[in-house]
């Protein structure tokens, strides 16, 4: 969108939130604070389910043990709200620490099943401790208290509520477009897309499922002392679906989704309340039946939500671009030194892999030099990419050693290898498409920084910011795509995505290139562009091993060639002779029976 | 007489992604045609579509009968049947019940018992394994077994893709062999393969396929001797060579 | 604790472990052929029992107008889904399949009320009433979204637990109930130690349904598709197994279980519109012990649950059920460090 556009229309919502309480009364105004809070646990779970991909049925757990803890803090303690905040984040941090360290590694649909095992004991635990008030909950909680105001009235806490909202969105927002939101938005693209840029996927998803609870907290401490009563039946697990369904219905994929969701769901809320209480004496309780129709259709028809809506819309109209970077005298990201050309960075020692009974790589080895393109070919079933994975540190090895730039990287784990300097392109594009040209290539600079989500959130980063960008604009100069820096990187070609893939590894400074089948499923134009590129970054003294099954494409390229077949190593060679030996045609292109 | 299988101007694409682009082909009924191509040439992808795995846009035609309306399950009713590239076996089943659920479309016309026994002749090594479990078996029994599963139904066009992958050479020769008896029983056959030389040799027909688009076909006989061919597969100028 | 409470822990364990063990079938029966975790299993199971219970008050069950209405809607989609596809020729079929099947017990359970049928009588007409529900409710919610991920098909189930516990408390009311014991007879196993008939029956239930659908999975046809759909449903559409098809013999199934554990569980305790979930929950404790797939391993869980749960109430009841949810969370931690260490893509949720 339009960033003057964007600018008015964030101005605008400001104004309207700041007047609103004047026009709306009383009873308005309450549901505008029903709407705030819940807007500040939707939007952690935008971020934790949306973006990070780990879906949670249980953020309303969070909620009450924030609540509760601010609530047993000052009626039982007579203490203030203000160490009640402190308490509920300290509380609530420690328990998403707590419960992330112990599920997060689950794979699968094991981790949503997991949120709904917590989700579902913690407000059981609330109801049947009896220091906590039981079933009853704990009720006379203090209002709260700056200076001489007490915010006890609906119109006063009204403007404590929306500009924590509202920082919270400033936070969230500076958070997705930093260092750390990068690798949050590319969570889904699998653990080994993170380790190949020298990321943790588990350490980013633990922290973000943190920041999410934190979110929850801070909505949970407001709620304490907003109602001044607390019980467990608003954490239970359906409240944790309601929100669950707020994301859904803004748009899980989107910020203002958690705004728009909370706003709609809860004003839908209290219309249908009104509605049914005229209809049946049941009328309050039948409002589930409404909510799950309601729930159930935007499952079918929307999952995208509203924001999703408005998004496509929006992206039919123009192609949006990305704001070049001025150049304000910040040093560049600092270079590693590249090694001598002709010295070994890479050895691979009778390299072993089995699966089960499986024989996929069998004593190879092999080595490359600096500044060469080795080319890794072999026919379909050969062990290629078994082979690549090996290297890479993608998949354990089973026997034989691996050393790069001299260190034994055998049993280093894929990211530590990253950061040594090697650096890796998918054979199925790993981009995730929602993310800019621009930013997709800022992801590859990773390792080179260090900002973590609160500095990046506070917005504290912007010296490294500049740098990674700055960076980032450089690769994308490199290969050829700086001008589509601001479009989607699932709207290129499937040729550009390729190169998009290796300006991201070109990104990290790598001293070794790995490209996973590079070639596969290009034409002939965009095979030539490829094999340009790869050329002009050998000149430039980067390493290339190419796992490649096009022979025209490697051939024409390469300057010593690995040739695999059964999982073993058949010969290796320059393209002349390897092309010349029977053993590779008959391997190819099979023999007469 | 209309064509066993006729495919005009398939366009299959994985979202944005075209994988085959405008492919026509066509098998004879009592035909072997063989779709070679290297990596990535969208072989696979034709395959699946042909079978309805994968939607598709351009006809496609079965025996003069439009496909298009016609799910997966359909199309093996009416005589097609995939052997796909990754067998897609029971793997927690016995080898008999994997066969047995091959003809899960006859049960209601008539024993299956019959087919099994003829499909334990073919195969004496599935007979001999009848009650392991599918996923203990190698990499050949594997593909027999696929095989095995596909002729329970009485197809009368066979789909084969890629059934020499991973085997060793001594294996690929037997399964190819049993592919060219099948045509002498009448069955039509449509095979993908990366053996080229080897599909060449048993297939009547033959298209050359590289990044979505027929770039050679003709007769099998013609083509292994085109240095066309060899040069899609091993690069290099055919003009030069 | 000594000997002769804990034996008397270990036997009410094992029944209530019955009923989770037939719950875990219908869940993994379920989950295996659809993939979906179907969460408000134990609701249905709630429908039956206050089925029961109006049978046995004389009165025609708030269950004829809840199938009657699920009926009608899938009638409605199933018309609309044939007409957008230009079948025609198959409106008929569907409308006697959708509409007027489902409505065969409904007449049924009409002819038990006005003839006054004796006791069970009205059981086969509770299981046979309950049968179309979750046929039905599948078919309106899950076949049409059937390739989604399973996260999407979780977050269904999940919604359509608190959307039928609605329609109970429409349908049903809030009131309880509780229908007269199967049996009054009791076994003295030693002297000072009686197991109670209900007991026996429950277990004999279970045991009776495991080794039924053990000889369907192993010897026939049907039994064999719904295992092969569940193990590759490629595999089983290449050979003509339509998913769709599996899918609604398995939710049929599950009804029936359902059906029965209602039957089986009335007599024993006050049931309430919303009295299933806890069932149903703790039957996914087990049939995820039994990794969503195996009926063996789901069926040890079962018993497992059912005793640490009879164990856990006697050592803090007002705990009990916040211990037997935290169990899921080491089971769930086994679970995956057991599976298969695959970098499975994440679902993708919007789009």
């Amino acid at each position: 969108m339009n960033k003057r556009v964007n600018t008015f229309l964030v101005a605008l919502l400001v104004a309207t939130i700041a007047v609103l309480p004047a026009m709306i009364g009383s009873f308005g105004t309450a549901l505008m604070n029903d709407i705030g809070v819940s807007t500040l646990v939707v939007l952690g779970l935008v971020m934790l389910t949306g973006t990070g991909g780990a879906t949670s049925f249980g953020q309303a757990a969070f909620v009450g043990i924030a609540a509760y803890a601010t609530g047993w803090l000052t009626t039982t303690q007579d203490l203030s709200p203000w160490l009640g905040l402190l308490f509920a984040l300290f509380l609530t941090g420690a328990a998403a620490l707590a419960i992330g360290m112990l599920t997060l590694h689950l794979g699968g649909h094991y981790l949503p099943l997991s949120t709904i095992a917590w989700g579902l004991s913690i407000p059981l635990l609330f109801g049947n401790i009896a220091a906590l008030g039981s079933n009853t909950g704990l009720a006379n909680i203090p209002p709260l208290q700056i200076g001489p105001w007490s915010l006890m009235e609906a119109k006063t806490i009204y403007y404590l509520i929306w500009p924590v909202v509202g920082l919270a969105f400033l936070f969230s927002y500076n958070l997705m477009n930093s260092r750390a939101g990068r690798a949050i938005r590319s969570l889904r693209g699998g653990a080994t897309l993170l380790g190949s840029v020298g990321a943790d996927a588990y350490r980013v998803r633990l922290w973000l499922f943190v920041t999410a609870a934190q979110l929850a907290a801070i909505a949970g401490w407001l709620y304490a002392h907003m109602n001044r009563f607390v019980s467990p039946s608003a954490f239970n697990l359906r409240a944790s679906i309601e929100y669950l369904l707020m994301a859904i219905a803004g748009g899980v994929g989107h910020l203002a989704g958690a705004l728009f969701g909370s706003g709609v769901v809860l004003l839908l809320k209290n219309k249908v309340q009104d509605a049914l209480q005229i209809l049946s004496s049941n009328g309050a309780r039948l409002e589930i039946i409404v909510f799950g129709i309601v729930f159930i259709l935007l499952l079918h028809f929307a999952r995208g939500g509203a924001m999703g809506l408005i998004a496509r819309w929006s992206a039919r109209r123009k192609t949006p671009s990305a704001p070049a970077l001025a150049d304000d005298g910040t040093p560049p990201l600092p270079r590693r030194p590249l090694p001598t050309r002709g010295s070994e960075i890479l050895r691979v020692e009778h390299a072993l892999k089995r699966f089960g009974g499986l024989v996929a790589v069998n004593d190879v080895s092999f080595t490359v030099n600096a500044g060469e393109i080795v080319g890794l070919i072999g026919p379909n079933g050969a062990g290629k990419s078994t082979l690549f994975n090996l290297v890479t540190g993608a998949a354990p090895v089973s026997g034989g050693t691996i050393a790069f730039c001299g260190r034994d990287i055998t049993h280093l784990p894929q990211r530590r290898i990253a950061r040594l300097g090697m650096a890796r392109t998918f054979q199925h594009v790993n981009l995730r498409p929602n993310m800019s040209v621009l930013d997709s290539v800022a992801l590859g600079a990773h390792a080179r920084g260090s900002a973590g989500m609160l500095r990046g959130g506070l917005s504290l980063d912007r010296r490294e910011e500049h740098q990674i960008m700055a960076e980032a604009w450089r690769q994308l100069a490199r290969v050829g795509l700086a001008e589509r820096a601001g479009e989607r990187a699932g709207s290129l070609p499937l040729g550009w995505q390729r190169i998009l893939e290796i300006a991201r590894a070109l990104a990290a400074d790598p001293i070794l290139l790995v490209l996973d089948e590079p070639a596969a499923g290009l034409r002939k134009q965009e095979k030539a562009a490829l094999a340009e590129l790869l050329r002009g970054l050998r000149s430039e003294g980067i390493t290339i091993l190419i796992v490649e099954h096009d022979m025209d494409f490697v051939m024409k390229l390469v300057d010593r060639l690995v040739v695999m077949n059964f999982g073993s190593m058949l010969l290796q060679d320059s393209p002349a002779v390897v092309r010349a030996d029977p053993r590779v045609q008959s391997a190819y292109l099979g023999s007469v029976l | 007489m209309s064509a066993m299988l006729e495919i005009t101007d398939l366009h299959v694409a994985y979202g944005r992604v075209e994988a085959v682009r405008g492919v026509s082909l066509s098998l004879q009924p009592g035909q072997i045609v063989s779709v070679i191509g290297p990596n990535g040439a969208g072989k696979t992808t034709l395959m699946a579509a042909a079978m309805g795995l994968l939607p598709s846009t351009g006809s496609l035609r079965f025996e003069g009968e439009d496909l298009r309306r016609l799910d997966v399950e359909a199309r093996v009713e009416r005589g097609m049947c995939l052997v796909p590239e990754g067998r897609e076996l029971f793997g927690t089943m016995s080898v008999q019940d994997n066969l047995l659920l091959g003809a899960y479309t006859r049960h209601r016309r008539g024993a299956p018992k019959q087919a099994l026994s003829s499909v334990f002749e073919r195969f004496p090594r599935l007979a001999e394994r009848r009650r392991q479990r599918a996923s203990t078996l190698s990499g050949g029994e594997r593909q027999m077994l696929a095989l095995g599963r596909a002729l329970m139904a009485m197809p009368r066009l066979l789909l084969l893709d890629e059934p020499s992958l991973g085997l060793a050479p001594l294996i690929v020769r037997d399964i190819l062999h049993i592919v060219r008896d099948l045509r002498a029983e009448g069955v039509s056959i449509l095979l993908v393969e990366q053996n080229a030389r080897a599909a060449l040799e048993i297939s009547d027909h033959g298209y050359v396929l590289e990044t979505g688009e027929v770039v050679v076909a003709g007769p099998s006989a013609t083509l292994a001797n085109d240095p066309r061919v060899q040069a899609i597969y091993l690069g290099g100028d055919p003009e030069t060579d | 604790m000594d000997w002769d409470l804990a034996l008397i822990l270990l036997v009410d364990g094992l029944a209530n472990g019955s009923v989770y063990l037939l719950a875990g079938i219908g869940l993994v029966l379920i989950f295996s052929v659809t993939r979906v975790l179907f969460v408000p299993f134990g609701d249905i199971a709630a429908f039956a029992a206050l089925t029961l219970a109006a049978f046995e008050a004389g009165r025609l069950p708030a269950t004829v107008g809840m199938v009657a209405t699920l009926a009608a809607l899938a009638t409605l989609a199933e018309t609309w889904r044939l007409l957008r596809i230009g079948e025609h020729r198959r409106l008929g079929r569907a409308l006697v399949g959708w509409g007027l099947l489902p409505l065969l017990p409904c007449a049924v359970a009409w002819g038990v009320v006005e003839s006054q049928a004796p006791g069970w009588l009205q059981i086969l007409a509770t299981l046979l009433l309950v049968l179309p529900i979750i046929p039905l409710v599948a078919r309106l919610t899950l076949q049409p979204i059937a390739d989604a991920s399973v996260l999407v098909l979780l977050m269904v189930s999940l919604v359509l637990h608190f959307l039928l516990s609605g329609l109970g408390l429409l349908f049903f009311g809030a009131e309880g109930s509780r229908t007269k014991p199967l049996t009054s007879l009791n076994w003295e196993v030693v002297a000072g130690f009686t197991v109670g008939g209900q007991t026996l029956l429950m277990v004999a239930a279970a045991l009776l349904l495991s080794a039924l659908f053990y000889l369907a999975f192993e010897y026939t046809v049907i039994g064999k598709a719904l295992r092969a759909t569940a193990v590759n449903r490629v595999g089983a559409r290449l050979v003509g197994i339509r998913p769709a098809q599996t899918a609604l013999l398995a939710y049929c199934g599950a009804s029936l279980l359902a059906g029965l554990i209602g039957v089986l569980v009335a007599p024993t305790t006050t049931m309430y519109y919303d009295s299933g979930f806890i069932i149903g929950l703790r039957a996914f404790i087990a049939a995820i012990i039994g990794a969503l797939t195996s009926y063996p391993l789901t069926a040890v869980g079962a018993l497992a649950v059912g005793i640490f749960e009879s164990f856990a109430s006697f050592w803090s009841g007002a705990l009990k059920d916040a211990i037997v949810f935290g169990l899921l969370i080491p089971v769930l931690i086994l679970r995956s460090y057991m599976a298969l260490h695959v970098d499975d893509e994440i679902e993708e949720l919007d789009e």
